[in-house]
């Protein structure tokens, strides 16, 4: 087990290494930071003098070791924009893109697992078709068009939500949170559907799929057979037997709720680090760019590493280390 | 004579599908006695395994049943539905699927699917239900059932996973078990431990077996009297030893002498010309009259021999007769 995890997290770091590699080979192209940043009464000489001193004039390869070396300590150099620390601005960002996508999450997997299990039971039910029919809408309807109507219709013509910003926000010193103001929780309300519906949606599906395959399987008849009560077979039996492939990819999904609320901050400027990561591409902010990427990464791997460690807790015929018997 | 564990009466299993009604099982009648094995045989789709869900109520749906009752201890209970059927699935009639790989959950323990399925029908304390979980193991012949009873299914070999699986069906002690095959996917020398493993159990508690295969050697070897299962009629019932020597119906004999004997050496096999019939094209009358070499114009029909109607053994018009029969 623990050889496992070690040889995952070694496997990681390369991961890592090449995601920055490109990351950081791809920033070359994006444009020069130094027109945004000296603006139009520039000389030549300012110019020069600005690139040397960011280490812009050096090969790539020299700035790309730099960038590793000090990513390593914690440290992503100031953003161009700004000029301050950019751990330090993606620090004070990210609570409220967690925020964000926590609750998202939840909304996600509540009613994706949730819708899945009572369409797959109920597999010709009026509410189950209808289920069905409107999770279309969710796959099918882009993002930033589900956003666009929920402001149209719950702002614009209800009145009842706002359209942008996090609302009134508590400090608690090194986080900031809306969960604690009721402006705070009534912001979070748009983005976070617009955010989990299409993934609530594609989990909805898919634990619908299995349950029905699951159900179709011996051990269900098996435990029907045996005078079972219905929920402990839905849930105690099949349910379980779903769980490894909707692990997968709800993992997977979780990690993009963080890593695509880029759409969902820009539509409801929500102040976190997706709005961030727009502005920063806008300037050509590069230090910016670079940290929020090593950033999205680090998730997506460690989310990953966290589903493998799941499907051990849930199947046990992966556990080989466990007591052997049979034959 | 005391009363069946399991009466079935002209019972009636239809499929209404878009081409027409189709009748899997079409009028069977037979009864279980407690401490007896029942065998049933029949090719695939003669009905004998619909026969057994029917009984237990675990038809898959379009499938029915439309008329005839089945009565467990005299009481009918064909028409139970949710929450009555629950109660005596488990407690008062167990099942045995073919694929002991298939029907443990692959993610509980052994003692986990034992203690559930034991809390479910009798008033236990968790500590007594693990027990009578281990009592249960150690009764269907685990070894170290102590030690083994938080194992995996996949901790387990095709036997002795069968053999849980028996455990899992007796273990609240119902008085009727539907055996749906639980041979067919074990090898030859673990067939006949189960087998024996079902005798015993059935003689020492006295509960009814009824045991579907399409083994003959199976049934010679376990069964106490057999159903002749075709085109979901029975064709012939009887003790076994008289059924396999001297049958009366024309196609248990054609079944007997297609059946390979270690003993007769390598004589060819006879076969019965042409195949079961589908069940959207049963033939008019007895239902085997196209493939019978002693067919006559009855034969062919309606309505078509029953056991009722002929002599209580085959359902057939001009069963065979057999010359010891003629002595006495």
């Amino acid at each position: 087990m623990l050889a496992y995890i070690i040889r995952r997290v070694a496997q990681s770091i390369l991961v890592l290494l090449i995601t920055g590699f490109v990351a950081f080979s791809m920033f070359s192209f994006v444009g020069d930071p130094i027109e945004n940043m000296l603006g139009q009464e520039r000389t030549q000489a300012d110019v020069d003098r600005l690139r040397g001193q960011l280490g812009l004039d050096q090969p790539f390869v020299v700035q790309y070791g730099k960038f590793l070396q000090q990513a390593a300590q914690g440290n992503f150099g100031l953003s161009y924009r700004q000029g301050r620390e950019v751990s330090a601005i993606l620090a004070e960002r990210l609570p409220a893109t967690l925020e964000l996508a926590f609750v998202s999450g939840l909304l996600a997997l509540g009613g994706g697992i949730g819708f899945g299990i009572l369409t797959a039971i109920r597999k010709r039910g009026f509410s189950s078709n209808a289920i069905m029919t409107l999770s279309l809408v969710g796959v099918s309807l882009p993002t930033f068009l589900i956003g666009i109507l929920l402001i149209f219709l719950f702002s614009v013509e209800l009145g009842w939500l706002p359209s942008f910003g996090r609302g009134e926000v508590v400090d608690l010193g090194w986080w900031t949170t809306g969960f604690l103001t009721v402006s705070g929780l009534k912001a979070l309300v748009l983005p976070a559907i617009t955010l989990g519906l299409y993934q609530m949606t594609l989990i909805m599906r898919l634990v619908r799929t299995e349950m029905l395959e699951v159900l179709r399987m011996d051990y269900i008849r098996f435990a029907r057979a045996r005078g079972l009560r219905e929920r402990s077979i839905n849930f105690r039996h099949a349910l379980r037997n779903t769980l490894v492939p909707v692990i997968t990819i709800t993992g997977l999904q979780l990690g993009s709720i963080i890593a695509f609320a880029i759409i969902t901050e820009t539509v409801f400027q929500w102040p976190g680090v997706g709005l961030l990561f727009i502005n920063a591409v806008q300037f050509v902010d590069i230090p910016v760019m670079a940290a929020y990427l090593m950033m999205i990464s680090v998730m997506f791997v460690g989310i990953n590493l966290i589903v493998d460690l799941l499907y051990f807790a849930i199947d046990p015929r992966l556990r080989v280390d466990g007591k052997s018997g049979g034959h | 004579m005391t009363q069946p564990v399991l009466s079935v009466r002209d019972l009636v299993v239809e499929i209404p599908t878009r081409h027409g009604i189709l009748r899997p099982v079409d009028g069977v009648s037979y009864d279980i006695a407690a401490g007896e094995i029942l065998g049933v045989v029949g090719e695939s789709g003669a009905g004998k395994s619909m026969t057994g869900n029917a009984v237990i109520g675990l038809l898959d749906r379009p499938a029915r049943i439309v008329s005839g009752q089945v009565l467990l201890k005299g009481e009918p209970i064909h028409h139970l539905k949710g929450a009555a059927l629950r109660k005596l699935r488990g407690r008062r009639m167990g099942m045995i699927f073919q694929d002991p790989l298939t029907s443990l959950n692959p993610l509980l323990t052994v003692g986990d699917q034992l203690t559930e399925t034991i809390l479910e029908h009798l008033d236990l304390s968790v500590k007594q239900a693990r027990e009578r979980a281990i009592a249960a193991l150690d009764e269907v012949g685990i070894p170290a059932a102590r030690q083994r009873i938080d194992s995996y299914p996949h901790e387990f070999s095709g036997g002795m996973r069968q053999r849980v699986v028996i455990a899992l069906a007796l273990c609240a002690e119902p008085e009727l078990i539907i055996a749906d095959e639980p041979t067919t996917a074990l090898d030859v020398s673990v067939q006949a431990q189960i087998i024996a493993l079902l005798r015993r159990l059935c003689r020492e508690r006295g509960v009814a077996v009824m045991l579907v295969t399409h083994d003959m050697g199976v049934i010679a070897e376990a069964a106490d009297r057999v159903a002749v299962m075709y085109a979901g009629r029975l064709a012939e019932l009887g003790p076994v030893r008289d059924v396999v020597t001297q049958a009366r119906h024309p196609y248990t004999a054609g079944l007997m002498a297609s059946t390979p004997v270690a003993s007769q050496g390598q004589k060819r096999l006879r076969q019965i010309p042409g195949a079961m019939p589908r069940l959207d094209a049963v033939p008019a009358g007895c239902a085997f009259n196209p493939r019978c070499e002693r067919a006559q114009s009855r034969c062919a029909q309606a309505p078509g021999p029953t056991l009722q109607t002929c002599d209580d053994r085959a359902a057939c018009w001009f069963p065979i007769t057999h010359e010891q029969e003629a002595a006495i």
